[in-house]
């Protein structure tokens, strides 16, 4: 069976967000953890704008403007300007090793794609196949919110999240209806304000990012 | 048009109240807004009993009996607490715990969870319903560090993150619902319509529905905070200002599971097994058991009383698994009592904690003795929510009882030796913080306790005597619920 071109195009982004997935997963330092970031919203936003080419979907093309101002552009800016800020250089500190975070990974890949089988099937979008991808974007940016540390990476595992879970909508569906995209981003960037003003709070109490300061509440 | 006006009012109202309301008079302004949306509410509430369930804006909105009695549920408890934080957030400001910039971000969030909470509950349309439920997160998470202590901001993180990877779970779900719905009912609009969706469900596709519904259940499921999702919910509750407390365990788990019952009605029709029924019964009896058991060891009175939360929402979420009309009908009118005392007891409780000065119940003593109006409160409350009797409490829990012998039999025990627990915790906790002796001093603003005794009057007219046209939508909501 021979793809089309656009089909392939999408495969091929589909790919790559895994593997920048991936990349977020082994990485330490959390200046690169916020270019992957961008990186990654900007491949979602290339493989969005090929599904609505293809597809002629014309409310898609308002889903890749929001994304591209969004989370490649504003969120990024705006993580760059809490870390300078708040001078914030050194690395991130993980739970678990990160050869064993990746082997973890690995098996959340495989478990997407089993997961995601019995609607591609169903499903009757030329970008199907991606959906499997998708899920295991969401469950490789959750794995990272879970291993690591400072405060400023599990908010960037949450908007990796958010992304995954993107990519999975255009993947089954083409894409929610517009009033609801609408609503996701207005969240989005209201998430991201408050997590701003969170960061300089925590800062001030606790003179760190650092979450393990914040393990005082604990069942007796 | 009545459902403009109670979307608009609290909206508009929270976007003035964020410039305006470092004023002396942001709280009676508050509570004016507040009571322009209870009005708006029962003109909606009539013309809901006049006229039968209706669509409104382009079917975006949805009324029925269902919604109707949480939409003014909401607007009353909504109103009632801001009549209750305007003497309570003054004495805050008097002990120093807040200042001005905290008291204007107080009044605005206010309002604007008031309107997510409405939004969801109106809304025809799954995703805006999803939105909203984020929305109200986003709204109540600085409210929760208000006082910027450092428990206070670990309890607001903790809700951020926990309820934000949850959520996330609830959008896949929707996700997977409109992935369904579009098969039949074409992309675009109208294929995440409440009402479209229920008119085709019987159509839709049964192995994406129960993942969606799975989903759906555990992000949805973690803002009701059901166990094993509920780690947020006692810090959040113990660490945030009082009304917010009230409001988050009176309003916000109602409306999550709100959006439980609704996604499971869809599952139901879609599926012809109990599978969805199932999943809820075993989440709601983990939650009821392993709450009663952790009641006994809480030291924090705000804490202890947000496990209670989980207890009920637990056995609420228990009741509407069940199905049939007698628990749904339980299941219904247990969100209705549980909202009022559970919010009526955080009222007493706050001021009790302003009184003494502290949260630890060890404590607190004498509250009879200091102040009447607070131990009485605080007494009668605990009274309503452990279920004895005339109190609305009683009468839902025993009709659920009554329903789980029918249909369920081996969670009887469990439901039982649970309810006994509880009882034992919070009864002999309450009951020392109410009597003995005192020290504490007076308070500088006088309690606000007209909310206190009006939720339990309420609450205790329900036990007694269930008027015929609330009983009649309970009937028919609990008809389609199934």
């Amino acid at each position: 069976m021979t793809i089309p071109l656009s089909g392939q195009l999408i495969n091929l982004s589909a790919a790559f967000l895994l593997l920048v997935g991936f990349a977020m997963l082994a990485q330490r330092r959390i200046l690169s953890l916020i270019n992957l970031f961008a990186m990654q919203s900007f491949v979602l936003v290339l493989s969005t704008l090929i599904v609505a080419i293809s597809t002629h979907q014309h409310h898609l093309y308002y889903s890749v403007g929001i994304t591209f101002v969004l989370k490649v552009i504003l969120i990024p800016w705006l993580l760059h300007r809490f870390i300078r800020k708040l001078n914030l250089k050194w690395d991130v500190e993980t739970h678990i090793a990160i050869p064993t975070t990746m082997l973890l990974g690995i098996v959340l890949v495989i478990f997407a794609f089993n997961l995601a089988q019995p609607i591609s099937q169903l499903s009757g979008t030329v970008t199907r196949h991606t959906l499997g991808i998708a899920i295991a974007g969401v469950l490789l940016a959750f794995l990272m919110m879970i291993t690591r540390r400072k405060a400023v990476s599990q908010v960037i595992g949450f908007l990796a999240m958010e992304n995954g879970l993107f990519f999975a909508a255009t993947s089954a569906t083409y894409g929610m209806p517009l009033v609801v995209e609408l609503g996701i981003a207005l969240d989005v960037l209201v998430a991201m304000v408050i997590f701003g003003i969170f960061f300089f709070h925590i800062r001030e109490a606790f003179d760190s990012l650092d979450l393990k300061h914040m393990e005082q509440l604990k069942e007796d | 048009m009545e459902i403009f006006w109670i979307l608009a009012i609290p909206l508009t109202g929270g976007a003035l109240l964020a410039v305006l309301g470092n004023r002396d008079w942001a709280p009676e302004f508050g509570l004016f807004l507040s009571a322009c949306t209870l009005v708006a509410a029962g003109f909606l509430t009539a013309h809901v009993v006049s006229e039968g369930p209706f669509t409104a804006f382009n079917e975006q909105f949805f009324v029925d009996s269902f919604n109707i009695f949480l939409v003014a549920l909401t607007a009353l408890v909504a109103f009632t607490t801001s009549l209750f934080s305007r003497p309570y957030m003054r004495i805050e400001r008097d002990h120093g715990k807040v200042g001005v910039k905290a008291l204007r971000l107080y009044h605005s969030m206010f309002q604007l969870f008031t309107f997510t909470m409405l939004l969801a509950l109106l809304s025809n349309n799954m995703g805006i319903l999803w939105v909203a439920m984020e929305a109200a997160t986003l709204t109540t998470v600085l409210l929760v560090s208000l006082y910027r202590t450092p428990a206070s901001l670990e309890a607001a993180w903790k809700y951020f993150i926990l309820c934000g990877v949850g959520i996330a779970q609830a959008l896949f779900g929707t996700i997977l619902l409109y992935f369904a719905a579009e098969k039949i009912l074409g992309s675009g609009g109208t294929a995440l319509l409440w009402t479209h969706l229920n008119a085709v469900k019987p159509q839709l596709e049964p192995t994406v529905l129960s993942l969606a519904f799975i989903f759906l259940l555990v992000g949805y499921g973690t803002k009701v905070g059901l166990v094993p999702l509920h780690n947020w919910l006692p810090d959040a509750h113990a660490e945030g200002p009082t009304p917010v407390s009230a409001v988050l365990s009176g309003l916000l788990l109602n409306v999550a599971l709100y959006a439980v019952v609704r996604a499971k009605v869809l599952v139901d029709g879609a599926l012809h097994t109990h599978l969805a029924g199932y999943l809820m019964m075993g989440f709601g009896l983990l939650s009821v058991t392993v709450a009663a058991f952790l009641l006994s060891r809480q030291k924090d009175i705000k804490r202890m009383f947000a496990y209670s939360s989980i207890e009920h929402m637990g056995l609420i979420t228990f009741a509407f698994g069940m199905g049939g009309a007698v628990a749904s009908f339980a299941g219904l009118l247990h969100m209705t009592v549980h909202s009022l005392t559970k919010s009526a007891i955080f009222f007493a409780a706050g001021h009790a904690a302003q009184i003494t000065g502290t949260q630890i119940m060890d404590n607190i003593r004498g509250l009879i003795r200091q102040s009447p109006a607070v131990g009485w409160g605080l007494m009668l409350g605990t009274i309503a929510i452990l279920g004895i009797p005339p109190f609305g409490v009683f009468a839902s829990e025993f009709l659920i009882l009554t329903a789980a012998m029918h249909q369920t039999p081996w969670a009887i025990p469990f439901l039982l030796i649970s309810l006994g627990v509880a009882f034992a915790a919070i009864f002999s906790k309450v009951q020392s913080m109410v009597f003995g002796e005192t020290t504490a001093p007076r308070l500088s603003h006088s309690p606000a306790l007209v909310p206190v005794f009006v939720h339990l009057l309420l609450v205790l007219l329900l036990g007694i005597y269930i008027p015929p046209y609330l009983a009649e939508w309970f009937h028919q909501a609990a008809q389609w619920i199934g």
